[in-house]
């Protein structure tokens, strides 16, 4: 216990069974909730369904680029199903995965408050993320859409045969719900956090959180209004980026850039921040320049405003502007950087312990460097002119978007499974999962960096005429299956726990942190009396100290 | 490493220029990524429980490291964005006495005209080594790219508005011409080849008016398409146990399985192809694969089929063409087939040729293309 509740009260007195999970069970009591955790144990099994079919998408485009051309898919089948793994996946997945999951679920933990400031507001962001996702699922179903998820125009306006508008809504429904979860946040960080919970006190998950947050509140209002100016030329013709219409498609990529740029850090700035609480916890030892890492968070995400356009080096925008945002993208390489040597020199002098969650944070390393390091083949201009639009950019996401994104979000989720269920998982195999997936991960995506360098263009249906790529795309495949594999493992045994798993305890990894001074899983409440937080942020040596957890040897329950 | 080659040929000026900062990145990234990632795993190991390892005074903050690793990568960032920006600029800025060349995209092909002779060409592009070649492009429909991976070059191609790129090949070859932005259903077969002459045969080209130096006749096409479709691997000269010979087959009378016979005429021959199990030939079963109809891989177009009939149809007579360089090993297209000219029209075939999408004009409400070359239209 790491900080001091408000009077002697250790948790020996659990409230007797009762918690969060099954103080109600009608399905009434779910769907109509309030409770944060509730919320979020609704977002990770939405965003799992979401994640399978998605990934079912990204099977059958492997399945099909086995062959130069093609086993059993149309081309106009095989456009449709890129655009619903993109869609799905950036929409329903990597913008709500862990702010959604993670976030809705720790964060009030985290700062010691009762709930988050806008309860109803975050039942309302969830049921429009459904909305949403309904949706572009109603999309898939009707016919599919065929324009890739950037819906660039004038193919999207005025060309496309296909569900365009429902999808285009859902994802509109889907910045929304975006929306409420960031003003949720950003009020909730200001205003709800327990006395003595300070700026600097606080753990840096919440403040990435909160850097997220403000992107998502400054941007996806453009996103917004760009796709219903797409959709408004769509349906009435009003031209804005048709030529044919009066308008100019280059303008659409500016505004479309203009928040999916940043929509990138969206994505990625939520696992920097658990990647800051995991190396933390499974070092034992405080995050190595806390506020160094703080205020990167906040660089990335001013910065990331002002490099949209290295996504249009070679559209035809002004060659000068792309000087400029080619050097602010290098700018943003910087707090990058900071972040990853902090996070290695956190491990210097730890106590480290390589249970699953700490697994995934050493492969987020090695995923992460790798996709970071890329970026800059694609900010360097004259490097970017070949590799733009080809499998390299491709590579190059999927090591930030999965290596990155998704593999903070799994190393977040086995550390605060057992909080958000009371149940352990098979740590053993966990350990051994997260290996398979990083290994499947880099089959799957390092051979496409070759072959993007090679030159074949992304969005391809066919290589016959080149098929001097098919080696790498089956080594590709091949990956791609293991990784699979490595998902539905995972998903095997911590539904398992659920219903096998060991008890938890309230703190079995030993870690500091206000989530791990209550039950698991908490009671409704959070907390029986509002704590009042008297030690730093990941005090480790004042945590051992006082001999509360400290000198866990493995975490209890573990099987 | 045949198989698995690691870099693409550099077959332009701007590729020998570029990729040596490719490599630089390259080096710098393996080197500063690698170190990192394994002083990862070895403090991951070194520092893990259990291990007896100095933990004492284990430092939280250290303004001169914090400062040293972001100067550091700072400096090293602007020094890739220095030459980045300069190659760029110079890729941005073609000389005053390129060739010029007018590139029309278009859902899914590429019309391409040069400016000096007036020489048309489609999904395929010639060019001179050692001269500058400019680049004017534009779109009749939606955003394309035109992208030649040897060349290193890449530049999109949009609707309303004139782009310009320009490169000058070095080496001799062929090589591949991308659509390399998304641009709706037959995206990836929008391409070909460009060929990169000596002068003198790009004059000598030129001089011929462009065309394919050898202009193929329905049979010569057929017998590509033959060949490419690997028919001979079991309909060869003699009847053998895969299927019977085509040889001599035009007008015989043909006994089925069934008992019935009928005359192999150019009907019975399109839907031996497109329904193989309709008929079937006495003493054989049914082990041949239907053909789809159609413009996909795979599939043979019935543009396609014409001239495969017509191929057929001199097996075994005197009409036969003897030219072996269209059979032979010769299964699938690749780009150093000899005859790339005649490969590409069976590869795109009737894919591409003016063929409109008419949901793409029932959305434009009949209005025309704009930006157009005039020429082109």
């Amino acid at each position: 216990m790491s900080s001091i509740t408000a009077t002697g009260t250790i948790p020996a007195a659990e409230p007797a069974e009762k918690n969060y999970l099954n103080v109600t069970t009608t399905f009434k009591s779910w769907a109509l909730t309030h409770d944060h955790k509730r919320i979020g144990v609704m977002y990770l099994v939405t965003i799992a369904i979401f994640f399978a079919v998605g990934s079912l998408m990204a099977g059958l485009i492997r399945a099909e680029l086995t062959s130069p051309t093609g086993n059993f898919l149309e081309s106009e089948t095989y456009n449709k199903v890129f655009t619903a793994h993109g869609v799905i996946m950036i929409f329903w997945v990597l913008l709500a995965a862990v702010p959604g999951i993670l976030g809705n679920f720790v964060i009030p933990l985290m700062i010691g408050a009762r709930d988050v400031a806008f309860p109803r507001l975050n039942l309302l962001s969830y049921y429009f993320f459904v909305g949403g996702g309904l949706l572009a699922i109603a999309a898939v179903l009707s016919g599919g859409v065929d324009t890739g998820w950037t819906f660039y125009v004038p193919y999207a306006s005025l060309y496309s045969n296909s569900q365009v508008g429902l999808a285009v809504t859902g994802a509109f429904l889907a910045g929304f719900s975006s929306i409420f979860t960031a003003v949720n946040f950003i009020v909730t960080v200001h205003k709800m956090r327990a006395p003595g919970m300070t700026w600097f006190r606080l753990p840096l998950f919440i403040w990435s959180a909160y850097a997220t947050s403000l992107i998502v509140v400054l941007g996806t209002p453009v996103v917004a209004i760009t796709l219903m100016m797409m959709l408004a030329e769509r349906t009435l013709h009003i031209g804005f980026f048709s030529p044919e219409l009066g308008g100019d498609p280059v303008l659409f990529q500016h505004l479309f850039w203009f928040y999916s740029h940043p929509a990138v850090y969206i994505m990625i700035l939520p696992s920097f921040g658990v990647q800051s609480e995991l190396l933390a916890a499974f070092s034992r030892k405080r995050v190595f320049g806390y506020h160094f890492v703080a205020f990167s968070s906040l660089a990335i995400a001013v910065l990331g405003f002002l490099v949209w356009g290295h996504h249009m080096f070679v559209s035809s925008q002004s060659m000068y502007q792309g000087v400029v945002f080619s050097l602010i993208t290098f700018l943003i390489a910087v707090p990058t950087a900071v972040k990853i040597f902090n996070w290695t020199s956190t491990i210097y002098k730890g106590t480290v312990r390589l249970h699953a969650p700490m697994i995934y944070a050493i492969s987020f390393m090695g995923l992460f460097i790798i996709g970071g390091l890329t970026g800059l083949y694609l900010s360097t201009m004259s490097t970017d002119i070949h590799l733009t639009n080809t499998y390299f950019v491709v590579a190059h996401f999927h090591y930030v978007m999965v290596g990155g994104a998704i593999t903070g979000l799994l190393g977040g989720i086995h550390y605060w499974w057992p909080k958000m269920f009371g149940k352990m998982y098979p740590d053993r195999l966990a350990q051994i999962t997260a290996i398979i997936v990083f290994l499947g991960f880099n089959l799957t995506f390092f051979p496409q960096f070759i072959v993007g360098w090679l030159g074949m263009p992304r969005r391809y249906h066919y290589y016959y005429l080149e098929p001097q790529f098919q080696p790498y795309n089956i080594m590709s495949s091949m990956g791609a299956s293991i990784l699979g594999l490595g998902f539905l493992i995972t998903g095997g045994y911590l539904i398992w726990s659920l219903k096998f798993g060991a008890k938890a305890t309230s703190n079995p990894w030993g870690a500091h942190g206000l989530e791990w001074t209550i039950p698991s899983p908490p009671d409704l409440h959070n907390f029986p009396t509002t704590p009042i937080v008297t030690d730093d942020v990941y005090d480790y040596e004042a945590l051992d100290a006082a001999g509360l957890s400290g000198g866990v040897v493995a975490p209890q329950g573990v099987s | 490493m045949g198989n698995f080659p690691l870099a693409p040929p550099q077959a332009s000026e701007f590729a020998h220029q570029i990729d040596p900062l490719f490599y630089a990145l390259t080096a710098v990234c393996v080197f500063f990524g690698g170190i990192t990632f394994l002083v990862v795993i070895y403090f991951s190991l070194r520092y893990k429980r259990g291990t007896k390892a100095d933990r004492s005074n284990p430092k939280h903050e250290h303004l001169p490291l914090e400062i040293s690793w972001s100067i550091f990568p700072l400096i090293l960032a602007l020094v890739f964005f220095w030459f980045g920006a300069k190659q760029f600029i110079y890729a941005k800025t073609p000389p005053k006495d390129a060739m010029e060349i007018y590139v029309v995209g278009k859902q899914w092909m590429w019309h391409i005209q040069h400016a000096e002779s007036g020489v048309r060409e489609n999904n395929t592009l010639h060019v001179p080594i050692g001269r500058p070649v400019k680049l004017t492009m534009i779109s009749q429909d939606v955003l394309h790219a035109f992208y030649i991976p040897e060349f290193r070059i890449q530049y999109h191609v949009v609707p309303g508005r004139y782009t310009q790129s320009w490169f000058t090949a070095t080496k001799p070859g062929t090589y591949h011409l991308f659509c390399a932005m998304y641009c709706g259903t037959q995206h990836s077969e929008m391409g070909g080849y460009v060929y990169a002459m000596k002068p003198d045969d790009y004059a000598q080209w030129i001089k011929n008016g462009g065309n394919d130096p050898q202009p193929q006749t329905l049979v010569e096409r057929g017998g590509s398409i033959y060949t490419k479709m690997a028919c001979e691997g079991c309909h060869t000269e003699k009847d053998t146990i895969h299927g019977p010979s085509l040889y001599s087959l035009y007008g015989k009378t043909r006994r089925f399985t069934d008992g019935t016979t009928a005359v192999a005429d150019d009907a019975y021959i399109r839907e031996s192809i497109y329904k193989p199990d309709a008929k079937i030939v006495a003493g054989y079963i049914d082990t041949m694969s239907p053909y789809v109809s159609g413009t996909q891989p795979g599939a043979i177009s019935e543009e396609d089929m014409l001239a495969l009939v017509a191929y057929i149809k001199t097996l075994g007579t005197t009409n036969m063409p003897l030219d072996k360089s269209l059979s032979g090993t010769q299964r699938g297209v690749t780009p150093n087939s000899k005859v790339p000219g005649s490969a590409r029209v069976t590869a795109v075939g009737a894919l591409g040729f003016e063929k409109d999408n008419p949901e793409a004009n029932r959305l434009r409400n009949g209005k025309p293309a704009v930006g157009a070359l005039g020429s082109e239209n």
